[in-house]
Protein backbone atom coordinates (compact mmCIF):
# COMPACT_ATOMS: atom_id res chain seq x y z
CA UNK A 1 0.00 0.00 0.00
CA UNK A 2 1.31 3.41 -0.97
CA UNK A 3 2.46 5.69 1.83
CA UNK A 4 3.30 9.24 0.83
CA UNK A 5 4.50 10.38 4.25
CA UNK A 6 6.33 8.79 7.13
CA UNK A 7 4.39 7.73 10.22
CA UNK A 8 4.89 10.06 13.21
CA UNK A 9 7.27 7.70 14.96
CA UNK A 10 9.44 7.32 11.84
CA UNK A 11 10.07 11.00 11.16
CA UNK A 12 13.79 11.69 11.23
CA UNK A 13 15.03 14.45 13.51
CA UNK A 14 18.41 16.13 13.73
CA UNK A 15 20.79 14.06 15.81
CA UNK A 16 24.10 14.51 17.51
CA UNK A 17 27.11 16.11 15.83
CA UNK A 18 30.18 14.25 16.94
CA UNK A 19 33.43 16.22 17.47
CA UNK A 20 35.95 16.49 14.66
CA UNK A 21 39.12 14.45 15.05
CA UNK A 22 41.96 16.59 16.38
CA UNK A 23 44.69 17.67 13.97
CA UNK A 24 42.92 16.28 10.90
CA UNK A 25 43.09 18.43 7.76
CA UNK A 26 41.28 16.24 5.22
CA UNK A 27 37.84 15.81 6.78
CA UNK A 28 34.72 14.24 5.27
CA UNK A 29 31.27 14.74 6.74
CA UNK A 30 29.01 11.70 7.21
CA UNK A 31 25.32 11.95 8.03
CA UNK A 32 24.12 8.58 9.24
CA UNK A 33 20.63 7.34 10.10
CA UNK A 34 20.39 6.18 13.68
CA UNK A 35 17.53 4.40 15.40
CA UNK A 36 17.51 2.35 18.53
CA UNK A 37 14.28 0.43 19.27
CA UNK A 38 15.14 0.30 22.99
CA UNK A 39 14.97 4.07 23.47
CA UNK A 40 11.49 4.53 22.02
CA UNK A 41 12.68 7.73 20.33
CA UNK A 42 12.29 8.76 16.71
CA UNK A 43 15.14 8.08 14.27
CA UNK A 44 17.81 10.77 14.00
CA UNK A 45 20.61 11.77 11.65
CA UNK A 46 23.97 11.83 13.44
CA UNK A 47 26.87 13.76 11.93
CA UNK A 48 30.40 12.37 12.01
CA UNK A 49 33.68 13.70 10.66
CA UNK A 50 36.24 11.23 9.36
CA UNK A 51 39.90 11.96 8.69
CA UNK A 52 40.25 10.78 5.09
CA UNK A 53 44.06 10.68 5.33
CA UNK A 54 43.69 7.85 7.85
CA UNK A 55 40.78 5.96 6.27
CA UNK A 56 40.37 3.40 3.49
CA UNK A 57 38.69 4.39 0.21
CA UNK A 58 35.36 2.59 0.60
CA UNK A 59 32.25 3.70 2.48
CA UNK A 60 32.51 0.58 4.65
CA UNK A 61 36.03 1.60 5.67
CA UNK A 62 34.62 4.87 6.98
CA UNK A 63 31.75 3.11 8.80
CA UNK A 64 34.18 0.72 10.48
CA UNK A 65 36.42 3.66 11.42
CA UNK A 66 33.45 5.53 12.91
CA UNK A 67 32.40 2.44 14.90
CA UNK A 68 35.97 1.74 16.06
CA UNK A 69 37.10 5.25 16.91
CA UNK A 70 34.10 7.56 17.33
CA UNK A 71 30.82 5.82 18.18
CA UNK A 72 30.82 2.10 19.06
CA UNK A 73 27.00 2.07 19.27
CA UNK A 74 26.64 2.48 15.48
CA UNK A 75 25.18 -0.78 14.10
CA UNK A 76 25.49 -2.14 10.59
CA UNK A 77 25.97 -5.51 8.90
CA UNK A 78 29.23 -6.39 7.19
CA UNK A 79 31.19 -9.52 6.54
CA UNK A 80 33.28 -10.24 3.44
CA UNK A 81 34.37 -6.67 2.55
CA UNK A 82 34.63 -7.63 -1.14
CA UNK A 83 31.09 -7.58 -2.55
CA UNK A 84 30.38 -11.28 -2.19
CA UNK A 85 28.20 -11.65 0.89
CA UNK A 86 25.76 -8.77 0.34
CA UNK A 87 25.58 -7.97 4.06
CA UNK A 88 26.51 -4.29 3.86
CA UNK A 89 23.82 -3.21 1.37
CA UNK A 90 22.53 0.20 2.38
CA UNK A 91 21.29 3.45 0.90
CA UNK A 92 24.31 5.65 0.24
CA UNK A 93 24.03 9.04 -1.39
CA UNK A 94 20.46 8.28 -2.49
CA UNK A 95 21.13 4.92 -4.13
CA UNK A 96 21.35 1.35 -2.87
CA UNK A 97 24.94 0.12 -2.84
CA UNK A 98 27.23 -2.33 -1.12
CA UNK A 99 29.23 -0.16 1.27
CA UNK A 100 32.29 -2.38 0.85
CA UNK A 101 32.67 -1.81 -2.89
CA UNK A 102 31.28 1.73 -3.13
CA UNK A 103 34.12 4.22 -3.19
CA UNK A 104 33.83 7.54 -1.42
CA UNK A 105 35.38 9.20 -4.47
CA UNK A 106 32.09 8.41 -6.27
CA UNK A 107 30.20 10.73 -3.92
CA UNK A 108 30.13 14.51 -4.15
CA UNK A 109 29.92 16.44 -0.88
CA UNK A 110 28.61 14.96 2.36
CA UNK A 111 28.06 11.22 2.59
CA UNK A 112 24.45 10.44 3.54
CA UNK A 113 23.81 6.88 4.69
CA UNK A 114 20.43 5.31 5.42
CA UNK A 115 19.24 1.71 5.73
CA UNK A 116 17.72 0.04 2.65
CA UNK A 117 14.52 1.95 1.81
CA UNK A 118 11.02 0.96 2.85
CA UNK A 119 12.08 -1.94 5.04
CA UNK A 120 11.43 -2.29 8.75
CA UNK A 121 14.58 -1.34 10.64
CA UNK A 122 16.06 -3.59 13.30
CA UNK A 123 18.59 -0.97 14.43
CA UNK A 124 20.50 1.87 12.75
CA UNK A 125 21.54 0.63 9.28
CA UNK A 126 20.23 -2.92 9.74
CA UNK A 127 17.00 -3.68 7.83
CA UNK A 128 14.71 -6.58 8.70
CA UNK A 129 15.05 -8.98 5.76
CA UNK A 130 12.90 -11.78 7.23
CA UNK A 131 10.08 -11.37 4.68
CA UNK A 132 12.56 -10.93 1.83
CA UNK A 133 14.28 -14.23 2.68
CA UNK A 134 10.94 -16.00 3.18
CA UNK A 135 9.85 -14.86 -0.29
CA UNK A 136 13.09 -16.23 -1.71
CA UNK A 137 12.50 -19.57 0.06
CA UNK A 138 8.92 -19.68 -1.30
CA UNK A 139 10.09 -20.00 -4.91
CA UNK A 140 11.94 -23.23 -4.03
CA UNK A 141 15.44 -22.10 -4.97
CA UNK A 142 16.85 -25.54 -5.57
CA UNK A 143 16.89 -28.20 -8.30
CA UNK A 144 13.62 -30.16 -8.55
CA UNK A 145 13.59 -33.36 -10.61
CA UNK A 146 11.07 -36.15 -11.17
CA UNK A 147 13.15 -38.51 -13.31
CA UNK A 148 15.19 -41.25 -11.62
CA UNK A 149 18.52 -39.89 -10.50
CA UNK A 150 21.30 -40.58 -12.99
CA UNK A 151 24.25 -42.71 -11.91
CA UNK A 152 26.76 -39.88 -11.79
CA UNK A 153 25.28 -36.42 -12.24
CA UNK A 154 22.57 -34.35 -13.96
CA UNK A 155 24.25 -33.42 -17.21
CA UNK A 156 24.11 -29.94 -18.71
CA UNK A 157 25.49 -28.72 -22.02
CA UNK A 158 27.88 -25.79 -22.16
CA UNK A 159 25.21 -23.74 -24.00
CA UNK A 160 22.59 -24.45 -21.33
CA UNK A 161 25.05 -23.65 -18.56
CA UNK A 162 25.73 -20.31 -20.21
CA UNK A 163 22.05 -19.41 -19.79
CA UNK A 164 22.64 -19.24 -16.04
CA UNK A 165 25.28 -16.53 -16.40
CA UNK A 166 23.97 -13.23 -15.13
CA UNK A 167 21.56 -15.07 -12.85
CA UNK A 168 23.51 -17.31 -10.49
CA UNK A 169 25.76 -14.42 -9.40
CA UNK A 170 22.97 -12.80 -7.35
CA UNK A 171 24.10 -12.42 -3.73
CA UNK A 172 20.64 -11.58 -2.34
CA UNK A 173 21.75 -8.22 -0.96
CA UNK A 174 18.20 -6.86 -1.49
CA UNK A 175 19.47 -3.66 -3.14
CA UNK A 176 17.25 -4.25 -6.19
CA UNK A 177 14.07 -5.18 -4.37
CA UNK A 178 14.34 -2.24 -1.99
CA UNK A 179 14.88 0.18 -4.87
CA UNK A 180 11.68 -0.96 -6.59
CA UNK A 181 8.60 1.24 -6.02
CA UNK A 182 6.31 -1.71 -6.71
CA UNK A 183 8.08 -3.62 -3.94
CA UNK A 184 7.73 -0.61 -1.63
CA UNK A 185 3.98 -0.41 -2.22
CA UNK A 186 3.11 -4.10 -2.45
CA UNK A 187 6.07 -5.94 -0.97
CA UNK A 188 3.77 -8.14 1.07
CA UNK A 189 2.58 -9.88 -2.12
CA UNK A 190 4.94 -8.84 -4.93
CA UNK A 191 7.99 -11.08 -4.92
CA UNK A 192 10.36 -8.34 -6.04
CA UNK A 193 13.23 -8.39 -8.53
CA UNK A 194 15.73 -10.40 -6.46
CA UNK A 195 13.33 -13.28 -5.83
CA UNK A 196 12.04 -13.25 -9.42
CA UNK A 197 15.60 -13.30 -10.76
CA UNK A 198 16.26 -16.32 -8.55
CA UNK A 199 13.02 -17.92 -9.77
CA UNK A 200 14.05 -17.43 -13.40
CA UNK A 201 17.48 -18.91 -12.62
CA UNK A 202 15.72 -22.21 -11.75
CA UNK A 203 13.09 -21.97 -14.51
CA UNK A 204 15.78 -21.65 -17.18
CA UNK A 205 18.00 -24.37 -15.69
CA UNK A 206 17.95 -27.23 -18.23
CA UNK A 207 18.26 -29.82 -15.43
CA UNK A 208 15.21 -28.63 -13.51
CA UNK A 209 11.98 -30.52 -14.23
CA UNK A 210 9.54 -28.30 -12.33
CA UNK A 211 9.28 -25.51 -14.92
CA UNK A 212 5.47 -25.76 -15.33
CA UNK A 213 4.88 -25.76 -11.57
CA UNK A 214 7.30 -22.87 -11.11
CA UNK A 215 5.51 -20.83 -13.80
CA UNK A 216 2.13 -21.71 -12.27
CA UNK A 217 3.29 -20.48 -8.89
CA UNK A 218 4.44 -17.16 -10.36
CA UNK A 219 1.40 -16.42 -12.52
CA UNK A 220 -0.35 -13.87 -10.37
CA UNK A 221 -1.16 -10.16 -10.74
CA UNK A 222 0.71 -9.41 -7.53
CA UNK A 223 3.52 -11.96 -7.28
CA UNK A 224 4.83 -11.24 -10.80
CA UNK A 225 2.81 -8.64 -12.66
CA UNK A 226 3.47 -5.81 -10.20
CA UNK A 227 6.68 -5.36 -12.19
CA UNK A 228 6.12 -2.30 -14.40
CA UNK A 229 9.62 -2.35 -15.92
CA UNK A 230 10.70 0.68 -13.91
CA UNK A 231 14.28 -0.69 -14.15
CA UNK A 232 15.47 0.67 -10.79
CA UNK A 233 16.53 -2.90 -10.00
CA UNK A 234 18.87 -3.14 -12.97
CA UNK A 235 20.12 0.36 -12.39
CA UNK A 236 21.07 -0.30 -8.78
CA UNK A 237 22.32 -3.92 -8.81
CA UNK A 238 25.85 -3.77 -7.34
CA UNK A 239 26.76 -6.96 -9.20
CA UNK A 240 25.70 -5.55 -12.58
CA UNK A 241 22.89 -8.07 -13.07
CA UNK A 242 19.64 -7.44 -14.92
CA UNK A 243 16.63 -8.55 -12.85
CA UNK A 244 14.23 -6.60 -15.11
CA UNK A 245 15.29 -8.76 -18.08
CA UNK A 246 14.80 -11.94 -16.05
CA UNK A 247 11.27 -10.81 -15.12
CA UNK A 248 10.55 -9.97 -18.77
CA UNK A 249 11.73 -13.48 -19.75
CA UNK A 250 9.33 -15.03 -17.22
CA UNK A 251 6.50 -12.95 -18.71
CA UNK A 252 7.52 -14.10 -22.21
CA UNK A 253 7.38 -17.74 -21.12
CA UNK A 254 3.93 -17.27 -19.59
CA UNK A 255 2.67 -15.58 -22.77
CA UNK A 256 4.15 -18.43 -24.83
CA UNK A 257 1.90 -20.81 -22.91
CA UNK A 258 -1.28 -19.04 -24.11
CA UNK A 259 -0.36 -17.59 -27.53
CA UNK B 1 -0.46 -8.50 15.54
CA UNK B 2 -0.46 -11.67 13.45
CA UNK B 3 1.29 -14.76 14.72
CA UNK B 4 2.21 -16.34 11.39
CA UNK B 5 5.53 -17.68 10.26
CA UNK B 6 7.51 -15.60 7.72
CA UNK B 7 7.00 -18.38 5.17
CA UNK B 8 3.21 -18.31 5.57
CA UNK B 9 3.23 -14.52 5.25
CA UNK B 10 5.34 -14.76 2.09
CA UNK B 11 3.19 -17.45 0.45
CA UNK B 12 -0.09 -15.74 1.40
CA UNK B 13 -3.07 -17.21 -0.42
CA UNK B 14 -0.86 -18.53 -3.24
CA UNK B 15 -0.89 -17.69 -6.93
CA UNK B 16 -4.20 -16.89 -8.66
CA UNK B 17 -2.91 -18.31 -11.97
CA UNK B 18 -4.15 -15.18 -13.73
CA UNK B 19 -2.53 -12.07 -15.10
CA UNK B 20 -0.96 -13.36 -18.30
CA UNK B 21 -4.13 -12.83 -20.36
CA UNK B 22 -4.33 -9.29 -18.97
CA UNK B 23 -0.64 -8.65 -19.72
CA UNK B 24 -1.01 -9.97 -23.28
CA UNK B 25 -4.21 -8.00 -23.88
CA UNK B 26 -2.54 -4.78 -22.73
CA UNK B 27 0.39 -5.45 -25.07
CA UNK B 28 -1.85 -6.14 -28.07
CA UNK B 29 -4.21 -3.21 -27.41
CA UNK B 30 -1.22 -0.87 -26.93
CA UNK B 31 0.13 -1.83 -30.35
CA UNK B 32 -3.32 -1.49 -31.95
CA UNK B 33 -3.88 1.93 -30.36
CA UNK B 34 -0.44 3.11 -31.47
CA UNK B 35 -1.46 2.27 -35.05
CA UNK B 36 -4.97 3.73 -34.71
CA UNK B 37 -4.04 7.01 -33.01
CA UNK B 38 -2.80 8.85 -36.15
CA UNK B 39 -6.01 7.96 -38.01
CA UNK B 40 -8.14 9.07 -35.05
CA UNK B 41 -6.27 12.39 -34.78
CA UNK B 42 -6.66 12.98 -38.52
CA UNK B 43 -10.39 12.28 -38.37
CA UNK B 44 -10.92 14.52 -35.34
CA UNK B 45 -8.68 17.23 -36.83
CA UNK B 46 -10.66 17.21 -40.04
CA UNK B 47 -13.98 17.32 -38.14
CA UNK B 48 -12.91 20.23 -35.96
CA UNK B 49 -11.92 22.27 -39.03
CA UNK B 50 -15.43 22.12 -40.46
CA UNK B 51 -17.34 25.41 -40.08
CA UNK B 52 -20.85 24.28 -39.14
CA UNK B 53 -22.23 21.69 -36.71
CA UNK B 54 -24.28 20.20 -39.55
CA UNK B 55 -21.09 19.68 -41.58
CA UNK B 56 -19.48 17.85 -38.68
CA UNK B 57 -22.51 15.58 -38.27
CA UNK B 58 -22.51 14.91 -42.00
CA UNK B 59 -18.79 14.10 -41.84
CA UNK B 60 -19.43 11.40 -39.22
CA UNK B 61 -22.03 9.74 -41.41
CA UNK B 62 -19.19 8.67 -43.69
CA UNK B 63 -18.00 5.10 -43.03
CA UNK B 64 -14.28 5.84 -42.49
CA UNK B 65 -14.56 8.54 -39.76
CA UNK B 66 -17.39 6.71 -38.00
CA UNK B 67 -15.57 3.37 -37.96
CA UNK B 68 -12.24 4.88 -36.88
CA UNK B 69 -13.90 6.74 -33.99
CA UNK B 70 -15.95 3.70 -32.96
CA UNK B 71 -12.97 1.34 -32.94
CA UNK B 72 -10.60 3.85 -31.32
CA UNK B 73 -12.98 4.81 -28.53
CA UNK B 74 -14.05 1.21 -27.82
CA UNK B 75 -10.52 -0.16 -27.84
CA UNK B 76 -9.16 2.91 -26.04
CA UNK B 77 -11.66 2.73 -23.23
CA UNK B 78 -11.25 -1.05 -22.86
CA UNK B 79 -7.50 -0.36 -22.63
CA UNK B 80 -8.28 2.32 -20.06
CA UNK B 81 -10.42 -0.01 -17.95
CA UNK B 82 -7.77 -2.74 -17.90
CA UNK B 83 -4.91 -0.26 -17.54
CA UNK B 84 -6.56 1.55 -14.65
CA UNK B 85 -6.75 -1.81 -12.88
CA UNK B 86 -2.94 -1.87 -12.76
CA UNK B 87 -2.87 1.58 -11.19
CA UNK B 88 -5.66 0.72 -8.74
CA UNK B 89 -3.88 -2.47 -7.66
CA UNK B 90 -0.72 -0.43 -7.07
CA UNK B 91 -2.22 2.34 -4.99
CA UNK B 92 -5.38 1.09 -3.30
CA UNK B 93 -6.34 -1.91 -1.21
CA UNK B 94 -9.29 -3.64 0.45
CA UNK B 95 -12.70 -1.99 -0.12
CA UNK B 96 -11.25 1.11 -1.79
CA UNK B 97 -9.66 -1.14 -4.41
CA UNK B 98 -12.92 -2.95 -5.14
CA UNK B 99 -14.93 0.28 -5.32
CA UNK B 100 -12.35 1.88 -7.64
CA UNK B 101 -12.35 -1.14 -9.98
CA UNK B 102 -16.16 -0.99 -10.21
CA UNK B 103 -16.15 2.81 -10.65
CA UNK B 104 -13.51 2.86 -13.40
CA UNK B 105 -15.24 -0.03 -15.21
CA UNK B 106 -18.62 1.74 -15.15
CA UNK B 107 -17.03 4.98 -16.38
CA UNK B 108 -15.17 3.22 -19.21
CA UNK B 109 -18.16 1.25 -20.45
CA UNK B 110 -20.37 4.34 -20.16
CA UNK B 111 -18.01 6.29 -22.45
CA UNK B 112 -18.06 3.41 -24.95
CA UNK B 113 -21.88 3.27 -24.80
CA UNK B 114 -22.24 7.07 -25.27
CA UNK B 115 -19.80 7.05 -28.21
CA UNK B 116 -21.51 4.20 -30.02
CA UNK B 117 -24.96 5.64 -29.25
CA UNK B 118 -23.94 9.07 -30.59
CA UNK B 119 -22.52 7.57 -33.78
CA UNK B 120 -25.63 5.42 -34.28
CA UNK B 121 -27.88 8.41 -33.67
CA UNK B 122 -26.02 10.47 -36.28
CA UNK B 123 -26.33 7.62 -38.79
CA UNK B 124 -30.06 7.15 -38.09
CA UNK B 125 -30.78 10.88 -38.28
CA UNK B 126 -28.96 11.02 -41.59
CA UNK B 127 -30.86 7.96 -42.89
CA UNK B 128 -34.19 9.54 -41.92
CA UNK B 129 -33.24 12.82 -43.62
CA UNK B 130 -32.58 11.27 -47.04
Amino acid sequence: MVEFSLPKNSKIRVGKTWPKPEGATNLRKFKIYRWDPDTGENPRLDTYFVDMDRCGPMVLDALIKIKSEIDPTLSFRRSCREGICGSCAMNIDGGNHLACIYGMDEIDGDVNIYPLPHMAVVKDLIPDLTHFYAQHASIKPYLITHSPEPGKEWKQSIEDRKKLDGLYECIMCASCSTSCPSYWWNGDKYLGPATLLAAYRWIIDSRDEATPERLDDLEDPFKLYRCHTIMNCTNTCPKGLNPAKAIAEIKHMLVDRIV
Amino acid sequence: MRYVTPRKAAVGLGASHTGTEHHWWMTVSSAALALLTPSFLMVMGTALQLPERADILLYFTRPYPAIVVAIFMTLGMMHFIKGSRIMIDDYLEHTARKVAIIGFSIFGWAVIAFTLFALARIQLAFAQAI
